[in-house]
């Protein structure tokens, strides 16, 4: 499967990573070359797989529903880059 | 033109339990900003989400009281966006698996019949922080105790044909997951929240127009506000020829209008995928039973049980099951006083309109239903009349005697309220009445024979107030008895 400039620039944006125009050609090729590896799974037969939600062959274990943790804020906020008033501060978004 | 209303619901519950879905933070409401959320909810490198086993359960109730297929195997997903107040990047939620499959719920309507509204899915999953917008110079404050409370998000079929259909249906689900413990359902602090789909067809249409969604409505009235808003800036567009924009829009309330929300340049892709940090989650029957085995009795049933077994009115029966704290106080005074007709008035009168007047649930009323079962059970062996009973009944309200049943039958001592139906001791008070009275007496006796009843009313205020807690019935036989053999 192959992909157009456009699409790369789009994913670029959903991804938030900034990418530089000169590079957009090797994300391209790159990108739609890992997509055509992709592509080779859906040559297998999968008629009568059941669909894999998980690679172990595990259940989810449950925890007992109880507060076992302390506030620790300070301790966290010590690596944000601003806080106020216990709050995390971050550049003004609006809807 | 004539235009069919099509309206579908996206309602979300936070689900009451101590612990957040996939930590153990507290979910308390109110703490300060911040205090709540632990290395998992920060989303910080290396923590591993573990499963909240009340959670799935609240789920599957949901699930069982709504008829639904239970997903025994469901699966978390991630759904990928950037936003400040999801630090994870992903949401923790169910797509293609969830918890709880097609079910429905029968709401009421206004001409007293019933409609079914299929619910297509309701799956966990957790909730975002909270961003603060004003007060931080210039940025915006993230508040991440709420990021990781679980929820659960019930999705209707688009099968609401007015806004008046929508509010019913979000008030019996609010009535159900009330009734069944597992959302507090206290929409002022946004335990419920409710997205509306809204579009409109030419009538006989088949095919679906164009929808919005209103997102985040949160009280019974303005989901019913902001999609009559919504039909009408709809019907104006589509009257006028043109074509409706799918989009998400956010009701005014102040305004009574809805606009659009910021559309963003790029549309959402959420790249949705299974969760690699959490596994299936396997439930089997015996699971499923047990939890079955705890569902209490709901709204619909305790309706037609307290109409059929009871006698109350269909009005009455839908008001008091409405909601499971009221239903439960009722039903306590009824069996106290064994009449559940005389508890129906006394719950829908004098104990509505206190919890009117001082702004209150029933659970911080000051008179207990232990309490009220004794006063009725008072007026039904005559010891008190109806304005003795009211008496006890507001003295209670002002916080008099203490919360036991016994403190009722003190306060009646004390507040000397015995009603006195020994025909002896009233025949005295009601002659005395007469002596003291003549002017009145003559009057009376002048009055011509077809007005009389009305007359006899002064005489009968005169009794109660010489002699509180006099049996009305007893005075009336007495007067007239007395008045008839003075002419």
């Amino acid at each position: 499967m192959a992909l157009d400039q456009n699409q790369v620039r789009d994913i670029a944006e959903l991804a938030r990573l900034q990418i530089d125009e000169t590079q957009l050609d090797d994300y391209q090729k790159n990108l739609s070359n890992i997509l055509d590896l992709v592509d080779q799974l859906a040559a297998a037969d999968t008629a009568n797989v059941e669909p894999l939600a998980h690679p172990l062959d595990a259940v989810q274990r449950l925890r007992a529903d109880q507060v076992s943790e302390s506030n620790q804020r300070e301790h966290f906020q010590q690596i944000a880059p601003a806080t106020s008033e216990g709050y995390y501060l971050v550049p003004r978004v609006v809807e | 033109m004539e235009w069919e209303v099509v309206i579908g619901l996206e309602i979300h519950a936070q689900l009451a339990t101590q612990s957040k879905i996939f930590s153990g933070a507290s979910t308390a409401y109110g703490a300060d900003a911040n205090t709540q959320a632990c290395a998992v909810d920060l989303g910080l490198p290396g923590v591993l989400p573990v499963f909240n086993e009340e959670a799935l359960r609240m789920a599957v109730k949901f699930g069982l009281a709504i008829d639904a297929e239970i997903g025994k195997k469901s699966v978390f997903d991630r759904k990928n966006y950037f936003y400040p107040d999801l630090p994870k990047g992903y949401q923790t939620t169910q797509l293609h698996h969830p918890i709880v499959g097609i079910g429905h719920i029968d709401i009421e309507l206004d001409d007293g019949t019933t409609k079914r509204i299929n619910v297509t899915r309701a799956h966990l999953e957790e909730d975002a922080g909270k961003s603060v917008h004003e007060g931080f110079d210039g940025m915006s404050g993230i508040d991440l105790n709420r990021a990781g409370t679980p929820l659960i998000e019930i999705v209707s079929e688009p099968e609401m044909r007015s806004a008046k259909e929508a509010a019913a249906y979000f008030r019996k689900m609010h009535s159900i997951v009330t009734y069944l413990g597992i959302c507090d359902g206290d929409l002022s602090q946004g335990s419920m929240r409710c997205d509306c789909n809204v579009s409109l067809r030419p009538k006989g249409q088949e095919e679906f127009g164009t929808r919005t969604e209103i997102k985040n409505v949160n009280s019974f009235r303005n989901v019913e506000r902001a999609i009559e808003a919504e039909i009408a800036r709809q019907m104006d567009i589509l009257e006028d020829g043109g074509s409706i924009v799918q989009e998400t829009r956010l009701y005014d309330a102040d305004k009574n209008e809805t606009r659009a929300m910021r559309s963003k340049e790029v549309a959402n892709d959420y790249r949705y995928f299974p969760c690699p940090d959490l596994l299936p989650v396997i439930i089997d029957d015996n699971y499923i039973e047990a939890v079955r085995s705890t569902l209490p009795e709901l709204p619909d049933a305790k309706r037609a049980r307290f109409v059929k077994d009871h006698g109350l009115s269909t009005v009455d029966a839908a008001v008091l099951a409405s909601d499971r704290s009221l239903a439960d106080y009722f039903e306590t005074v009824a069996h106290a006083a064994n009449d559940y007709k005389l508890a129906a008035n006394w719950v829908q009168g004098d104990v509505s309109a206190a919890l009117n007047r001082l702004e209150i649930g029933i659970a911080q009323l000051p008179v207990s239903a232990e309490q009220l079962g004794r006063i009725l059970q008072l007026i039904k062996d005559n010891t008190l009349n109806n304005g003795g009973a009211k008496e006890v009944f507001n003295a209670l309200l002002e916080g008099k005697g203490d919360d036991t049943a016994a403190s009722v039958d003190a306060l009646v001592d004390s507040l000397g309220l015995k009603q006195v139906s020994d025909t002896g001791a009233i025949e005295a008070i009601v002659a005395q009445v007469l002596a003291d009275n003549p002017k009145l007496v003559e009057g009376y006796l002048n009055t011509p024979e077809d007005k009389r009843a009305k007359a006899i009313g002064p005489f009968i205020g005169l009794t109660r107030k010489a002699a509180k807690g006099v049996n009305p019935q007893v005075v009336m036989d007495v007067l007239k008895k007395k008045l008839s053999e003075l002419g």
